[in-house]
């Protein structure tokens, strides 16, 4: 029987590599790469007079960043995403230790039921928050009150967790499976009391998935302008939004992709301490 | 005591939905006072046209993107399996998916724009199936990593090309996946605003953005029962998808 020989093998080797390939990467570069290098190019280009790109190099866009009227936007987005991502963990950690102790048939349901409202419309699910939350809505039915409830930073704040809380519990509960219940008994046979056995045992183990949660919650939430736009009625502005509004409506494509920069920088620097926090477990 | 907070996720979680779902029956014109049942609201909304019209662009979209996602993906999944194992590419084809949907909306939009594309739904349905693709081949690629390589082997052994493994062999042992895949391809772009919203142009308009609208411009009660008929429809694709991937595993397990 012979062979195909050696250097043809290679080549077709290669050749469906690049069949296999191919087709996606050129898609992914086209359609990816490409619209992030101009986004990152434009950052030192000066904006037409009528919107436009006007190729002269200038550093005027990141001088503008630290501009108190921006940097306080930039830095109350911070704030909201971190209020919305310590919350979710507070209420994700527990519903997640709860889920992984349920009895198996139980805890399948109840993983799907938490991950349910996420695969509905994001829009849907903000319109459902409107109803609860609108003057003549329920929450102020049921209290006989007529506060207004939405349209604040709290408004966002609530939407944003709404959005995102499944992200927060998935991981959260990934990792808390997986704990060895050995090391709790042990930990207990010890004499550790219940509390010293979650803190010195059941937390450091977890917090790879609460690093995973935290960082699933903050990172749409800082660059969300959706919400901030219908729940907070374009009050309160978030990093989102002056991207937005610098694309689509002043059209300052160059401050807007500086923006989208310092967004992207801000949420790099968390994928770092994430990845090392991981290593780290 | 952990169950407090355990409920109250559940109820937050849900209490929202319910109530919409509640008001889409309401026989009143108000969507927060219920004042009595009725399936009026249901009529309304199939006779709006451009609830209709919205829903027309939005399955288009939806199709194109899937199977181009799917086709994309899927290729990209077994390449990046079986013919690489250079970790760039690997982050690459994962980039989509973790990348803010914003970012990945304004690059597209100034790519449009810099080579002249005219804006509407073919826009859209290129740029869904940019992330949808990412998520297609995690999907494909978890699948394969129960597929067993000595099968492909043996089919090239035996004489079969390349092509004729991957259609006989290959294929079939991914099939599952391809279509939990593609099930979540479809789901992401019916549901998929941001991306939408900027590059679609002034002219057409996705269901998202319809209510989008409808939401900045006050709302009527037949966006709940719009609203009813798109949750139960984002439902059922998820349970149906959870099946089948279900189904998929005991398959690969036996």
């Amino acid at each position: 029987m012979t062979r195909t020989s050696r250097p043809r093998r290679t080549a077709t080797r290669w050749l469906s590599g690049a069949a296999f390939l191919g087709p996606g990467l050129i898609y992914l570069i086209v359609l990816m790469l490409i619209p992030l290098a101009l986004v990152l190019g434009y950052t030192v280009f000066q904006r037409g007079r009528f919107g436009g790109i006007v190729y002269e190099f200038t550093t005027e866009n990141f001088a503008r960043l630290i501009d108190p009227l921006y940097l306080d936007v930039v830095l109350d987005s911070l704030k909201l995403a971190t209020i919305t991502t310590v919350i979710a963990l507070l209420l994700g950690y527990p519903t997640a230790y709860v889920i992984a102790n349920l009895p198996r048939k139980w805890k399948t349901i109840a993983l799907v039921a938490v991950v349910l409202p996420f695969w509905t419309s994001f829009i849907i699910r903000m319109y459902a928050l409107t109803i609860l939350m609108s003057g003549p809505g329920l929450i102020n039915s049921l209290l006989g009150t007529e506060f207004e409830l939405l349209y604040n930073e709290g408004a966002i704040v609530v939407g944003l967790l709404y959005s995102y809380l499944p992200l927060m519990v998935l991981p959260l509960y990934s990792s808390i499976e997986r704990l060895d219940p050995q090391l709790l008994e042990a930990s207990a046979n010890l004499g550790a009391s219940r509390a010293t056995t979650f803190r010195r045992v059941t937390l450091p183990l977890t917090l790879p998935g609460a690093m995973t949660g935290a960082l699933f919650v903050f990172v749409p939430s800082f660059g969300n302008f959706v919400i901030p736009e219908l729940l907070g009625g374009g009050k309160s502005l978030m990093v989102g939004n002056l991207i937005q509004t610098e694309f689509l409506k002043a059209r300052d494509w160059p401050f807007g992709s500086t923006l989208a920069l310092a967004l992207i920088a801000v949420l790099l620097v968390l994928l770092l301490v994430q990845a090392r926090v991981a290593r780290r477990a | 005591m952990l169950r407090v907070p355990f409920w109250l996720t559940y109820v937050f979680l849900y209490l929202p939905i319910a109530v919409l779902v509640w008001m889409s029956f309401n026989a009143g014109d108000s969507p927060y006072v219920f004042e009595g049942f009725s399936l009026k609201w249901y009529g309304e909304f199939l006779a709006n046209d451009r609830i209709a019209e919205g829903l027309v662009n939005t399955l288009f979209v939806a199709v194109g993107s899937t199977v181009l996602a799917t086709v994309l993906g899927t290729l990209l999944a077994v390449g990046l399996a079986r013919h690489t194992r250079s970790k760039v590419l690997d982050a690459v084809a994962l980039m989509p998916a973790i990348l803010p949907d914003l970012v990945l909306a304004i690059g597209l939009l100034a790519f449009y724009a810099l080579v002249q594309v005219t804006l509407g739904l073919w826009s859209v349905m290129l740029s869904h199936a940019v992330f949808s693709m990412a998520f297609v081949a995690a999907v494909v690629r978890t699948r394969l990593t129960h597929a067993d390589p000595s099968l492909e082997e043996a089919s090239r052994d035996l004489g079969a090309g390349a092509v004729r493994t991957f259609v006989k062999i290959t294929l079939p042992q991914l099939a599952p996946g391809i279509v939990a895949g593609a099930l979540l391809a479809f789901t992401l772009s019916l549901d998929e605003f941001v991306i939408a919203f900027f590059t679609i142009g002034p002219t057409e308009q996705t269901l998202p953005i319809v209510i989008y609208s409808m939401l900045r411009f006050g709302v009527k009660p037949e966006a709940n029962a719009l609203a009813t008929v798109l949750l139960l429809i984002s439902f059922t694709a998820v349970i149906a998808g959870q099946r089948l991937t279900k189904i998929g595993e005991r398959g690969a397990h036996d």
